[in-house]
């Protein structure tokens, strides 16, 4: 594998897990701003455990058990707040993580941080895998199930026995845990980290890769965080192959388009629960409990 | 007493300094159908909310077939055997016939094995052919895999009744289940409450739609300003002062039987 395609490899992996750890929650109807978050305490987690003598298979895991204890913890009152709030508060936590190491000398503070051991796209790639047949798994679940009525309405599905706030509580932790691996996976594969790397443009993307990707189905937050992945990378490639440097520097523009008419043609993102069915419909049935009608 | 299913007690309800529910009780015998009627805002819904858990009492007591449920949270209470429809439908709309039948099966299915049970990766397996079973029993086999939100209002409405049925309740609680439904559509879902009267499930229902309340029901309870002026049967209610006054005012002028009946069904 060429070393221009590896690198975007293990990029496109980052993404799609970055953007599960994203979708756990929305999918239950919450907005997380706080992706740099959980990925700077994987990262640093990972890091400092793998300087400590711990090897990487073990550090990686550790930093997972770790984020998702904070991640569980600030659950709890973060889950009060909704909407925009939500958003907020979260972005907020991302802020205080990054303040915190920025000043905590131990793990490099605004010089950065050396990660010892190297993960290569040998561990990546199946780690990402893993990642995407565990979520596919989870919302194929009754756990899965009671997100996606939580997401539709809350009352209602406490009215039927929904323990809504274990639910999101469960969502927002493995979302966390995920993000942290994520940070681990990214800390592991290019031996240094600083904060500055992981800063809210990093939230944004995540978030706005799973929310314009789809957040009914876990096709979305694969196909979004593909899609944003690719295409912009597609584009420079193109301008390079034609010789037209005028795309290459305007391909954001593009870009930006493309974003714009998304939310306008594809409000409940790219990925809808209806155009899985559409697809699924002359096979018979998609995967799900419901075949299609006619078939049955 | 052993045959009531639900008994309400002295209940209390207010919001602010508006007293929604003032010393409300009645009882709902096991195996009847009982409806809950009164003017605009005499609290009905309000009851209902209290008997699920959407809003704490402020004082009675609720004890549902023997068991005292005024301080269970409202996740809990369909456990102990009640289950509701609701006014203004409450299917949800991204997720596709069956798995809104299968929601109403979470009560049964809270234990982590059963929440970490696969049911989209095995098409067949038991809880979604339990929803099928019940959708075929109620006569909407033509829908499974559909998004609800497209559906006709009266299928919507049957899927509602359907998924309150899932959870197996001893008393099913039905807000206003023929408001909005054509002749056909109201023939069809009293035809589906009839069906689930008779196979032992205690009905009670709000309801403005008095044809509905004669065809259907044994029982009658009328609420106005939040308080209780008459239970009996529904061939007695149309004859009870409070209750005409209640609908038309006081003015006896106005208090033929025929405006009664007319008021009763237009409001």
């Amino acid at each position: 594998m060429s070393g221009y395609l590896e690198s975007q490899l293990i990029i496109l992996c980052l993404n799609v897990i970055y953007a599960y750890g994203i979708f756990l929650p929305a999918a239950s109807g919450q907005l997380n701003l706080g992706a740099a978050g959980f990925i700077t305490i994987g990262a640093y987690a990972s890091a400092w455990f793998n300087a400590s003598g711990v090897p990487m298979y073990l550090a990686i895991p550790a930093a997972m058990v770790f984020a998702a204890t904070i991640g569980f913890v600030i659950a709890f009152p973060i889950l009060r707040t909704r909407g925009v709030y939500m958003v907020l508060a979260t972005f907020a936590f991302a802020e205080v993580v990054a303040g915190l190491i920025i000043n905590l000398e131990f793990l490099g503070a605004a010089a950065g941080y050396p990660v010892d051991s190297h993960a290569d796209y040998l561990v990546v790639v199946p780690v990402t895998i893993l990642v995407v047949l565990l979520c596919f798994f989870l919302m194929s679940t009754r756990l899965g199930l009671a997100m996606r009525s939580i997401h539709d309405d809350e009352a209602v599905a406490t009215l039927f026995g929904v323990d809504v706030r274990l639910a999101k509580v469960a969502a927002f932790t493995l979302g966390a845990a995920l993000m942290s691996l994520g940070g681990a996976l990214y800390a592991h594969h290019y031996n240094y980290i600083e904060t500055q790397t992981f800063n809210v443009l990093v939230s944004i993307y995540i978030l706005l890769y799973v929310l314009l990707g789809g957040t009914q189905t876990a096709w979305g937050p694969l196909v979004g965080a593909a899609f944003f992945t690719i295409v912009p990378e597609a584009l420079r490639q193109i301008a390079t192959a034609s010789g037209q440097a005028w795309i290459a520097e305007s391909r954001f523009i593009f870009f930006g388009a493309i974003i714009v008419l998304m939310m306008v043609f594809r409000p409940e993102g790219l990925v809808t629960r209806t155009l899985i069915d559409r697809i699924a419909m002359p096979f018979g049935g998609r995967s799900g409990p419901a075949p299609a009608p006619g078939a049955a | 007493m052993a045959d009531d299913v639900l008994s309400i007690e002295g209940l209390h309800k207010s919001f602010g300094g508006l007293k929604v529910i003032d010393d409300v009780g009645f009882a709902v015998k096991r195996g009847s159908r009982t409806a809950l009627i009164g003017p605009n805002g005499a609290g009905k819904t309000t009851v209902f909310n209290l008997l699920t858990g959407v809003y704490p009492v402020d004082g009675g007591t609720m004890v549902l077939d023997g068991r005292d449920i005024t301080r269970v949270p409202a996740k809990d209470r369909v456990i102990f055997g009640m289950s509701r429809s609701f006014q203004n439908i409450r299917l949800m709309p991204h997720l596709s016939t069956v798995e809104n039948v299968m929601l109403g099966q979470h009560a049964r299915a809270r234990r982590l094995g059963d929440l970490l049970y696969p049911l989209g990766f095995r098409p067949r397996n038991r809880w979604a052919t339990a929803a099928k079973e019940a959708l075929e029993e109620a006569g909407l086999e033509t829908y499974p895999g559909q998004v609800v939100a497209n559906l006709p209002y009266g299928v919507q409405k049957r899927i509602e009744v359907v998924r309150a049925m899932v959870s197996q309740p001893r008393l099913l609680l039905l807000d206003e289940p023929a408001a909005g439904l054509n002749q056909v559509e109201a023939q069809q879902l009293l035809a589906l409450l009839e069906k689930v009267s008779e196979s032992g499930v205690t009905l009670l229902v709000v309801e403005h739609d008095m044809h509905f309340v004669h065809n259907l029901c044994d029982h009658v309870a009328v609420l106005n300003f939040g308080k209780k002026i008459f239970e009996g049967t529904p061939a007695e209610v149309n004859d009870d002062p409070l209750v005409r006054e209640a609908y038309l005012g006081s003015d006896t002028s106005m208090a033929g039987r025929g405006a009664a009946e007319g008021a009763a069904d237009a409001s």
